[in-house]
């Protein structure tokens, strides 16, 4: 006799793929919002070429793999990654950055491993890797904020940049980045590890401009951002708020320790909880339901591990961020993590769930 | 089995069907580090075709006076005896390859494709047979090697046979194809990451292409018991 096994009747919610994608696109509208406020409209232009760069790439591995292309192709994960890779990349970097690293994060990093729900790496965070470690020069050419930039820098600008890297009156992106004292700017994680490099204390690196009065011009603003749309997320329930707040929390730990016992040589938590892709990492990317830890207390050792990647990478690491990184070994350690917190199932003991594990 | 028909065989398993870079994935290690020029993986591949054939043919020559309780280390000397001839006849040469190769020149001893072979075919078969195997099974491997580096070359720097001259002398600076020109090279498929995608994307092509003819074969019908027909109003 066979039972038949179906999922709750009174079960009548039915949260659809493209919804919840909705939904997770819209939490990252004011984050972008800041961006265009303090970095014009590069990243704009460059989340839409890896929009149609990775509907474009979908399209072709979709009908290759034979699969229903129209519910597949719009259920809107392949426009998140789009959306996550576009925010992520520098706003002036070449047209091509953007749709390289779109379509190898649609082809190889998500639909070889067998598309939506079978890739073990996050599937933007996969391609924004790609691009540094190939693309080291472009990829790591950041735009100062707006308001210290010597050039005006319009949309027509922008897009100039972007396709044939000089704007309209022909500076190049070398001179879009020099202060008009003549040196040239970075990002204020940037600016802080080249500075302890040359034996400057974090005090004195806070003077710096592109810093401005708090964790830099700009930045802080557009962690506020994605800040404010994860908090969304979390009240909407879309995402779990575990990761994120273990992710923070012990980035904020770390980074604290360190900070009480050398506080000439490491920033402070809040110059880390507010620049770089902090804040994107741990609402939007860390909380991929596909390639992050499944459990309660997994998903706390998955933050906490990220946190530690960040700020050692950050701290000891050769690139000033480290958020892509963190995520990408926190994705390839997190069955193990399942494997070991696996929680108990309803009717066992915990010994005997133990046993099975060992034996399995 | 006719003569001719049993080396068409280890034709065909050499170069697709047990293809030792695509198939058995024997000798991953320099397959994947110096394929980063079509000339470094030429450079490997023929001196790994080379030591190839002379082992096999050595280790089916002693195939009766080696015990087979001490057969491993003797073939592996055999092989590292044959390397030590090439390492030296490259060092004297072809230099410049030689330094690029690097390493990985000397660790063709631990090809497992080489001591895959002497056992699995030198070791049990005649002088010709297992030459020509060594033969075949080289020729799979170089072959492998060449599109592995003309792809990553090609997408690396952009260019096909660069430094060839280094490998086969002045003349084949002509060779030289420059594809495209480009300001920033692409590294991911110079770094070993790239040689690994690269290489995956071979293998599920092979299996396509298997794929296909398999089913573009014809089909044997199942031998169904005919019924003979009788007609009666003819007689």
């Amino acid at each position: 006799m066979a039972f038949w096994i179906a999922s709750s009747p009174h079960n009548h919610i039915q949260n659809k793929t493209s919804a919840l994608m909705r939904l997770v696109i819209y939490a990252t509208l004011p984050g972008i919002f800041a961006q265009w406020y303090f970095f014009g409209w590069g990243n704009l232009v460059h989340i839409s070429l890896a929009i149609i760069s990775a509907l474009v790439a979908e399209f072709f591995i979709l009908s290759l793999r034979e699969k229903k292309i129209p519910e597949q192709i719009f259920d809107g994960s392949a426009i998140l990654t789009a959306i996550l890779l576009g925010i992520s990349l520098p706003a002036l970097a070449p047209w091509w950055i953007s749709i390289l690293g779109a379509a190898f994060a649609i082809i190889i990093v998500k639909q070889l491993y067998g598309g939506l729900g079978h890739n073990p790496f996050n599937p933007a965070m996969a391609g924004y890797v790609m691009l540094l470690i190939s693309f080291p020069v472009q990829m790591t050419s950041w735009q100062p904020p707006l308001q210290l930039l010597a050039i005006d820098l319009t949309f027509f600008d922008t897009l100039s940049v972007i396709f044939t890297s000089f704007t309209t009156d022909g500076y190049s992106m070398e001179q879009i980045k020099t202060h008009i004292d003549g040196y040239t700017m970075a990002t204020p994680l940037d600016t802080v590890k080249t500075n302890l490099t040359l034996g400057l204390t974090i005090a004195e690196s806070m003077d710096s401009t592109v810093i401005g009065e708090n964790f830099g011009i700009g930045w802080e603003w557009i962690n506020a951002g994605f800040l404010a749309g994860g908090l969304f997320l979390i009240f909407k329930k879309a995402i779990d708020w575990v990761t994120p707040f273990s992710f923070l929390f012990s980035l904020f730990v770390f980074s604290f320790i360190a900070f009480t016992f050398s506080p000439d040589s490491n920033a402070s938590t809040m110059f880390h909880w507010f620049n770089g892709a902090c804040m994107l990492g741990a609402f939007f990317i860390l909380t991929d339901p596909v390639s992050g830890a499944t459990s309660t207390k997994g998903r706390m050792i998955f933050g906490a591990l990220a946190a530690l990647l960040v700020f050692l990478i950050r701290k000891y690491g050769g690139y000033p961020e480290a958020m892509a990184f963190a995520v990408l070994l926190c994705n390839m350690s997190a069955p193990l993590i399942d494997q070991y917190t696996r929680p108990r199932t309803y009717g066992h003991k915990k010994e005997q769930n133990a046993e099975d594990n060992t034996n399995a | 089995m006719t003569n001719g028909a049993e080396y068409k065989e280890l034709a065909w398993q050499g170069l697709w069907k047990n293809n030792p870079g695509l198939v058995q994935l024997l000798g991953l290690c320099p397959l994947l580090a110096v394929t980063t020029t079509i000339t470094n993986a030429l450079g490997l591949g023929i001196a790994t075709l080379f030591v190839l054939i002379c082992s096999n043919a050595t280790v089916s020559l002693v195939r009766q006076w080696v015990p087979k309780e001490v057969r491993i280390p003797i073939f592996v000397l055999i092989i590292a005896s044959f390397v030590t001839c090439v390492q030296l006849l490259m060092n004297a040469y072809t230099f410049v390859l030689y330094q690029s190769l690097g390493i990985f020149l000397p660790l063709i001893v631990t090809n497992c494709a080489i001591i895959g072979r002497a056992e699995a075919y030198a070791s049990k078969n005649p002088v010709k047979q297992a030459t020509f195997d060594g033969l075949m099974m080289g020729l799979g491997f170089l072959l492998v090697l060449f599109v592995l580096g003309a792809v990553r070359e090609a997408l690396g720097q952009g260019t096909l046979f660069d430094g060839a001259h280094l490998l086969m002398g002045e003349w084949a600076r002509s060779l030289r194809i420059e594809l495209y020109s480009v300001d920033s090279q692409f590294l991911l498929a110079v770094l070993p990451p790239g040689a690994f995608i690269a290489m995956g994307l071979f293998i599920a092509f092979k299996n396509a292409v298997d794929e296909k003819i398999k089913k573009s074969a014809p089909k044997k019908d199942a031998e169904a018991i005919e019924r003979v027909r009788v007609n009666f109003d003819a007689s």
